[in-house]
């Protein structure tokens, strides 16, 4: 198995990504967003966590113009499966990958903390080790969280099984910390082949930490 | 040339630094504010001569980059 890191000025959870897929068994390589192609072989590309761009004009906005996206595009269309965490799933929305936007969080503070997360699909390649109702503890970290999409959109993610995770508390309760649409934390794309989620499983990788609800999770891309 | 775009939330999106600004200024005794949005003002110089030829690349960059049409609404202004 074979992970490709995209790394943008400005992304900071690249190592942290890095960490949890080689301790999963894969082979990671980080891909600069300069280059112009996605490495031959590569299984699943990670749009990893950060700030890229300082995320100056709006949060992905300025990634979506890199090289690599124009190679992720044909990776995509291609069937190649693609994962964004957090700024990596700003990113993906920004480039028209994923549906709806991320705004500014509701309450308009940064929020930096654990949060449960209800698994609501799990017929994907990324959630398929989870089970549907399972709450998961996961930190979030994100100043522009707020999932927005409109009625039409989000009707046609229920409809296609496209919404993944929900935050909610321990009991699996609705509990949204930032004014995302329904509560949502996570989405893919019709094909599922795109996944995008504001929490990060990647921090979630050791209980010594925390939680390692994340394992469960990225394991889904390794083994069927 | 010089094209002034204006970026706001589209209405309908929940403007949250909006709705805090407008709080804000009623606590502080501008009692009369009714509604507050906030956006951005993004100011372009260009070498373009042609006004018309300008205001239809600034639109190609709002498209592009400058707003998010799925939550964000844009005008453009040019100035000579």
């Amino acid at each position: 198995m074979k992970v490709g890191i995209i790394q943008f000025p400005g992304t900071n959870c690249e190592y942290d990504t890095q960490y949890a897929f080689t301790s999963l068994g894969c082979e990671t390589q980080i891909l600069w967003h300069k280059e112009e192609s996605i490495p031959n072989g590569t299984d699943l590309v990670v749009v990893a966590g950060g700030f890229s761009y300082g995320d100056y004009l709006r949060s992905g906005a300025i990634a979506k113009m890199s090289p690599i996206m124009k190679a992720l595009k044909v990776y995509v269309q291609n069937g190649g499966k693609v994962l964004g965490i957090c700024n990596g799933f700003q990113v993906l929305t920004e480039a028209g990958l994923l549906p709806g936007a991320l705004k500014r969080n509701e309450g308009l503070h940064f929020i930096s903390t654990h949060h449960h997360l209800k698994v609501i699909n799990n017929d994907n390649d990324f959630l398929r080790h989870c089970a549907v109702n399972q709450v998961v503890n996961i930190p979030i970290a994100h100043h522009d969280g707020n999932f927005y999409i409109d009625e039409e959109g989000l009707q046609e993610l229920y409809a296609n099984n496209q919404v993944l995770l929900k935050y909610t508390d321990a009991e699996g309760n609705i509990d949204n910390p930032n004014g995302s649409v329904d509560s949502i934390a996570g989405i893919c794309n019709k094909t599922k082949n795109v996944f995008g989620l504001m929490p990060h499983p990647e921090r979630a990788m050791e209980s010594l930490l925390g939680s390692n609800d994340g394992r469960a999770m990225l394991e889904g891309f390794i083994h069927a | 040339m010089k094209a002034i775009v204006s970026v706001f939330l589209k209405n309908g999106v929940l403007d949250s630094q909006g709705k805090a600004v407008q709080h804000a200024l009623v606590h502080h005794g501008f009692e009369s504010v009714q509604d507050v949005r906030v956006g951005k003002q993004i100011i372009i110089k260009m070498d373009e001569p042609d006004a018309a030829a300008a205001k239809e690349k600034v639109a190609h960059m709002c498209e592009e980059l400058l707003a998010n049409t799925v939550i964000e609404d844009y005008e453009i202004e040019i100035q000579a």
